[in-house]
């Protein structure tokens, strides 16, 4: 194969590569509560977790466990990614809402 | 009204503890009151104006607009505590044992408010961005009712208020010749806890792989949430599972400024050679 076919067939793979890696993950906020309240998620990948918080009120998805921290304003999407994940219970919250905003992501 | 002091208090102290830090830097600096109060309220004006635009600074970049703010925001304070710290080794603070040389050290320290003017604005702006923006939403659409969140919001700003200060009295205890050291120390550890937080905004909006997500877990000895772990997260940049490329920012950032401090200190003349 040449030089210059290589570098198309390789441009031409790059991108699939990049999007296959990272799946989305949907999950919504609404009356300051997680839905799904367990995301499932692949183990071992990174993911394009997108939250789409249908309050009016900005919240703000916090997680220690999964190391991330992310302002979203009222009424819109934010995309956060996470991993690629051990196996295992990653609980999340809203922090501006913890007595109801409660969550986990759960890696398998 | 609790959830309300909680919040403010969490998102204050972090802020509050670098004022303290700052405030211990430049004890005997003339006119440092000023440009530290005008810090602080340059970054509370900052802070509105950045909450008021949280939907238009998320949607920049691909939706990583909020990570990349923050992640210059922060940038830039490392930069400038990195810039005072060396500024100051290279000024002879570290030898200011008495008072002829503490003259010395002042002058140095009056070219540094500026720099920390910057710091304090940043800090503060950041923190206050996400308060702003959480009593706004509280505020329109609370049960409780918005003199009960006000009400949280102050108490919890008196509380992060006081650890501030609590900070600051206990350094004024120190003995003059180890105070360069440690408030030094201290502002190398902040700076390097904040470029921690650059590298985990920037894997946050898969900017910077992680390389190891996480490198390590010691959240069964201390978690992040806890109240020692949330001042040594503030103070030292304690992560219970950082990921690898945070530590790589942590350990580039100490070791960067250490080398700058005494490639500066290098250049002083001490005192008994003159």
């Amino acid at each position: 194969m040449s030089f210059w076919k290589g570098c198309a067939l390789l441009i031409m793979l790059f991108p699939s590569v990049v999007f296959a890696a990272t799946p989305d993950v949907h999950v919504s906020i609404k009356n300051h509560r997680f839905n799904p309240v367990e995301v499932h998620v692949p183990a071992g990948q990174k993911i394009r977790l997108i939250v789409d918080n249908q309050d009016a009120m900005p919240e703000e998805f916090e997680s220690h466990e999964l190391n991330r921290e992310k302002v979203i304003a009222g009424k819109s999407k934010a995309t956060i990614y996470i991993g690629p994940l051990e196996p295992g219970r990653y609980p999340f919250v809203g922090e501006f809402n913890e007595a109801t905003a409660k969550g986990v992501v759960v890696a398998e | 009204m609790i959830s309300a002091a909680i919040i403010v208090f969490r998102e204050t102290l972090e802020a509050s503890l670098i004022l303290g830090i700052v405030a211990a830097a430049t004890v005997g600096v003339p006119k440092r009151g000023r440009w530290l109060v005008a810090g602080v309220a340059a970054g509370i004006g900052g802070a509105l104006i950045v909450a008021s635009m949280t939907e238009q600074i998320a949607e920049l970049a691909y939706g990583m607009g909020q990570e990349l703010f923050n992640a210059i925001v922060l940038g830039t304070v490392v930069g400038m505590l990195a810039w005072h710290n060396i500024w100051m080794s290279g000024h002879g603070a570290h030898l200011a044992r008495n008072a002829k040389q503490l003259g010395r050290d002042v002058q140095a320290g009056t070219k540094a408010l500026p720099i920390l003017f910057v710091v304090i604005a940043l800090a503060v702006l950041r923190e206050g961005s996400e308060t702003a923006l959480f009593l706004y939403g509280m505020a329109m659409g609370s049960q409780e009712g918005l003199l009960s969140v006000l009400n949280g919001a102050a108490l919890g700003l008196a509380a992060g208020a006081a650890a501030g200060m609590a900070l600051y009295l206990g350094f004024l205890r120190i003995p003059t010749r180890w105070f360069f050291v440690v408030t030094s120390g201290l502002i190398l550890f902040l700076a390097a806890a904040m470029a921690s937080q650059v590298a985990r905004l920037l894997i946050q909006g898969d900017i910077l792989p992680s390389l190891a997500s996480p490198l390590w877990d010691t959240s069964v000895l201390l978690t992040n949430d806890s109240a020692l772990g949330t001042l040594l997260h503030t103070l030292l940049g304690y992560d219970a599972n950082p990921a690898g490329m945070q530590v790589v920012f942590y350990g580039g950032t100490l070791a960067l400024i250490l080398l700058g401090m005494r490639w500066a200190s290098r250049r002083v003349i001490p005192i008994a050679d003159r």
